[in-house]
């Protein structure tokens, strides 16, 4: 018998439910509002009252009104079908949604369920089978999509019997499992499975060993991110975190990407919905909306089911990991987030934390994004998800909790500069104030060498001393003015703005130079880091400043050309001729 | 308030603050809207049989006995086309004489447009100030605020913007306005004949201030009604809206609510949304654009105000006394429309995108040569061109009062570009230099 209750009090969307039988943390509830059944989730319980968030607007639920509890917590459906679908945060599918504005309660289903798939036996009868072991796969747009046994199933089971290959419906059963006491168990090629609970169905969780190419060079050059890594991008508004997070989600070497727009502008994922069923992925020759999944909780929809959001994209990557797939998570903005964790936090009355964030939050964080990793699965494979977010720190200042709580948790740090941002220098990543603590991975500096070239992390971080002694000596020629340096210093300033105009900006919205493939980075690199070896004659500074504006210009228009196109070739033509003009002897390895 | 018949009038309120009443009732539901001692007052929280209930227009007056009626239904507003050249207070009452209007009354604050059913928001709208224009472009279906100092003249610059726009509908929500500057608009709108296309929403700074919560929801469930069932495009202009959260702290505080930053509620960035998101562009033609008012206290934009808007609104545009020329300028550093991507070089001539950037970067050159002058450094050839640059961008382009179409904007841009630097300097791309740098004369 299903736990029921009523309405005891309403502030705002937490209902406060005096309920009649056993009631579960977290567990979900229908509350009736007239014909309209709305979803909550329970956040607190007391003696017979359980507090509930509802997400939906709760205008007119009055006192007494009808609640009934489903004995389970807030579930997603997990099946063939998901990629390239356009999710709430609680998977209803947006799609199918008839009316122009989003009705309350309305419920739509995640997957067709009628749908038809060509399955392909991967286990036969005998075979032993346990929580993510791959049954059969069938082909889900290009990606061989696992059907798998169920991860709530804990145990050991053996296959007793599994469909031929062919036609079959998503909820037909395809295979029959018996456990050790010889009960039986139909799997089809659906199955659900607890957002909150992390889907832990294989061997082990080791180090990353190798990184995830975005074509940024900001990131792939200076700091990389890990396969199965995870990092965070945070910056005052306007630094450009979005545009960033598109080029990313666009470009990364990835074979399924999840992006959780999590309360932000409608109008971005407008972009995403507009834009990529048109773009071509530049790997497969496929459109880029067929390995992606939006969620999609804009900041105007309710506040709850924003905190879901998170959730129901990490545990669709982690399924999508399991089939032993590159999964790629990106969530703008997590601050959002925490908000919604606020708002409820606030609403209980319970005693807050910093900034009135309830005081549970760097917990709550650093369990998320302990989720995202690289796995070996039960049968040799390798999965992985690699989690991206944003934080959008109160006023910009990177002191407050959310941003704290994350640095605790995620391995890389792309910190968004608003003073690069004003000088137009994008993407806005600090070159010095930001971090990838996988550079100090032996099995990446290991992985780099091979990939890229011998040495490489070595010649990273000679990139950014050489940075950040261009910024010394221009804090120098500010204080003493341009006279009042050695023209050494001159040139120094002038070699970290050659690394920053060549290699750390780039233009998200040129064709050629928005996607920078790591043989491209790797050939830019070295041809900047030789020139910054080299020392110049200059007369006095102008003639320094002079000759590096007309260098970076030069470079600029390389980096709009097609690489090794003749138009390439004769723009690094023109480089060597003006190098060549004005170096002096060259400097001693 | 009207009574009906059969509505139970409560006579025992048991708690009053400044801007709530608590009493105990049965039957109430969730934001219904209720008259307490005659004052329109709205449910905001229930308890068991215990119910608060914010009064608009302040507790002033009322009694432990006053009478409270339920209405059973949340705020609406009665919407058809009569809506139009009319004047209303919060309360979509009409506040110049006249006729209610007659239509059909519908919820405001309603549901969410399904972000799925929305279109990329992709005509420009051409305001012929080119630092809107030529550097910050504004889309239909955009929401923008003008972060600004009490002290300038933001609601000028918002009336002139809305003028030019050549929108089918604007409408005026004001929050805390002066009485003056309400008239201003009226005035304005009225010479330029456009008095029909205009429907107004007020509160001033002579009414109550929690009563304009119901502002923005009042206007744009207006702007709805047009751009949804009428297919029209509709301008929203929304001042002040820190004036707005300063309401929703009063209230949050009387319900002793935890405040979180500056003393605003935890949901600041959730209630800015719900307006804010309200912007759109339709699939039947229609759009709602919305540019808003965020007045700052000593051009502090790290206030939450400013700072939650700015994570929510689509740019913002600062305005600049620039020292230099004596104009009101729209600041090309601070200011950004995150929407003119998608029509800056498509809808408007292919050199704009870089146009506008290398401008942008020339002009910051100049800010750099001008701290070097006031620290007393010599300043160099090119510094010196710089500035000259500078003074002429600020006066032809930057200005508020200039008044000229976009590619006017770009031609000008390319004629200071030749005046003062070589190619090199400019760095924009080969082919783009080719076509557009000004031939000199023979």
């Amino acid at each position: 018998m299903k736990t029921t209750g009523q309405v005891a009090g309403i502030i705002s969307n937490i209902v406060i439910v005096k309920v009649d039988g056993p009631v579960g943390q977290n567990e979900i509830c229908s509350v009736y509002l007239g014909d309209t059944k709305m979803m909550a989730e329970v956040i607190k319980v007391t003696g017979d009252k359980a507090y509930v968030q509802v997400y939906d607007s709760t205008r007119g639920l009055k006192i007494g009104d009808r609640v009934e509890f489903e004995g389970h917590m807030l579930e997603v459906t997990l099946g063939p079908g998901i990629l390239s679908r356009n999710y709430d945060g609680l998977q209803n599918d947006l799609e199918k949604m008839d009316s122009l504005f989003i009705q309350r309660g309305s419920r739509t289903e995640p997957l067709d369920f009628d749908a038809t798939w060509e399955f392909t036996p991967l286990a036969k009868a005998g075979d032993p089978a346990s929580a993510g072991s791959w049954l059969g796969e069938v082909t889900e747009k290009w990606i061989k999509h696992k059907i798998m046994t169920p991860f709530a199933m804990n145990g050991q089971y053996t296959v007793k019997s599994i469909v031929p290959a062919g036609t079959y419906k998503t909820t037909d059963t395809v295979a029959v499992l018996t456990d050790t006491d010889g009960k039986e168990y139909p799997v089809t090629m659906v199955q659900r499975w607890p957002v909150k609970q992390a889907i832990k169905a294989y061997q082990e969780k080791p180090r990353p060993t190798r990184i995830m190419e975005t074509g940024v060079r900001a990131i792939d050059t200076f700091n990389p991110i890990a396969e199965g890594g995870t990092g965070f991008i945070p910056g005052p508004f306007g630094a450009g975190k979005t545009v960033l997070q598109h080029a990313i989600s666009k470009q990364a070497d990835a074979d399924v990407i999840i992006f959780i727009a999590c309360g932000e502008r409608a109008n971005e994922v407008v972009e995403i919905f507009t834009e990529f069923p048109r773009l071509d992925d530049p790997r497969t020759g496929h459109k880029l909306m067929e390995r992606t999944t939006i969620i999609c909780n804009t900041s105007n929809m309710p506040v709850a089911a924003r905190e879901a959001s998170v959730y129901t994209g990490m545990t669709i990557g982690e399924y999508y990991r399991a089939m032993g797939l590159k999964v790629l998570i990106l969530a703008d903005s997590t601050s959002r987030w925490a908000q919604a964790l606020r708002e409820m936090s606030n609403r209980l009355e319970e005693l807050p934390g910093q900034d009135a964030f309830p005081m549970d939050l760097p917990a709550i964080i650093s369990n998320f994004y302990a989720r995202a990793g690289l796995v070996h699965l039960n049968n040799g494979a390798t999965g992985s998800v690699t989690f991206i977010g944003t934080v959008s720190p109160a006023g910009g200042n990177l002191k407050e909790p959310v941003t704290e709580s994350t640095k605790k948790a995620a391995r890389c740090f792309y910190a968004l500069s608003q003073g690069r941002a004003d000088s137009k220098r994008y993407p806005a990543i600090d070159p010095l104030d930001s971090y990838s603590k996988y550079l100090e991975y032996p099995e990446i500096v290991e992985y780099l060498d091979g990939r890229i070239e011998k040495g490489w992390v070595d010649l990273v971080y000679k990139g950014k001393t050489l940075v950040q002694r261009g910024k010394e000596a221009y804090e120098q020629i500010n204080i003493l003015g341009d006279d009042g340096v050695p023209a050494e210093y001159h040139e120094r300033y002038w070699k970290s703005e050659l690394i920053d105009f060549v290699i750390l900006q780039q233009d998200a919205f040129d064709a050629t130079d928005a996607n920078c493939p790591i043989e491209r980075q790797q050939y830019m690199y070295n041809l900047v880091l030789d020139i910054c070896d080299k020392s110049f004659r200059f007369g006095e500074f102008t003639q320094c400043t002079e000759f590096f504006k007309q260098l970076i210009n030069i470079f600029k228009q390389m980096n709009y050309s097609e690489f090794k196109s003749d138009k390439f070739e004769d723009y690094r033509r023109q480089i060597d001729q003006l190098v060549e003009g004005q170096v002096s002897t060259p400097k001693e390895a | 308030m009207e009574t009906r018949a059969f509505q139970k009038i409560y006579t025992k309120i048991d708690n009053i603050t400044k801007a709530t009443v608590s009493l105990r009732a049965s039957g109430v539901g969730n934001d219904e809207l209720a008259s307490v001692g005659g004052k329109l007052a709205q449910v905001v929280k229930i308890t068991g049989d215990l119910v608060t209930l914010q009064v608009f227009s302040g507790t002033e007056g009322i009694t432990t006995d006053s009478e409270v009626v339920f209405q059973g239904e949340p705020p609406m507003l009665k919407v058809s086309d009569d809506l139009a050249g009319r004047f209303f207070n919060a309360y979509g009452q009409p506040i110049e004489g006249g006729a209610e209007v007659e239509g059909e009354a519908r919820e405001i604050g309603g549901p969410t447009v399904n972000p799925f059913k929305r279109l990329q928001p992709s005509e420009l709208i051409a305001t012929g100030i080119a630092g809107i224009d030529l550097n910050n472009t504004i889309v239909t279906g955009q929401k923008i605020p003008f972060f600004a100092d009490p002290d300038q003249p933001y609601n000028q610059v918002m009336a002139m913007v809305a003028l030019r726009a050549k929108a089918d509908k604007i409408i005026l929500g004001g929050m805390g306005m002066t009485n003056d500057d309400f008239l201003f608009f009226k005035h304005v709108f009225e010479n330029a004949g456009a008095l029909d296309r205009i429907v107004s929403f007020v509160n001033t700074t002579e009414n109550p201030p929690v009563e304009r919560l119901l502002v923005p929801d009042m206007a744009l469930t207006a702007a709805e009604y047009f751009a949804v069932d009428k297919g029209q495009k509709v301008l929203v202009l929304l001042t002040d809206m820190t004036l707005y959260a300063d309401a929703l702290a009063i209230v949050s505080n009387r319900m002793d609510q935890i405040p979180s930053k500056d003393s605003m509620p935890g949901s600041l960035y959730s209630d800015l949304a719900k307006i804010y998101e309200k912007a759109v562009q339709l699939p039947n033609g229609g759009s709602i654009t919305i540019i808003a008012v965020t007045t700052l206290s000593g051009g502090d934009i790290t206030h939450a105000v400013p700072d939650n808007t700015g994570y929510i609104t689509e740019g913002q545009l600062f305005l600049r006394n620039d020292s230099d020329t004596g104009k009101v300028i729209v600041d090309p550093f601070r200011s950004l429309s995150r929407l003119k991507q998608l029509v800056i070089g498509k809808k408007t001539r292919e050199d704009h995108p870089q146009v506008m950037n290398a401008a942008v970067r020339l002009y910051a050159d100049a800010a750099n040569a001008k701290t070097k002058l006031e620290n007393g450094f010599d300043l160099s050839d090119y510094d010196e061109r710089t500035l000259s640059f500078a003074k002429e961008y600020s006066t032809k382009l930057l200005a508020i009062d200039v008044n000229i179409e976009i590619t006017t904007m770009l031609d000008t841009a390319w004629e200071l570009f030749a005046k003062y630097f070589t190619k090199a300097e400019v760095a924009i791309k080969d082919e783009l230099v080719a076509k557009y740098w000004p031939k000199k004369d023979e």
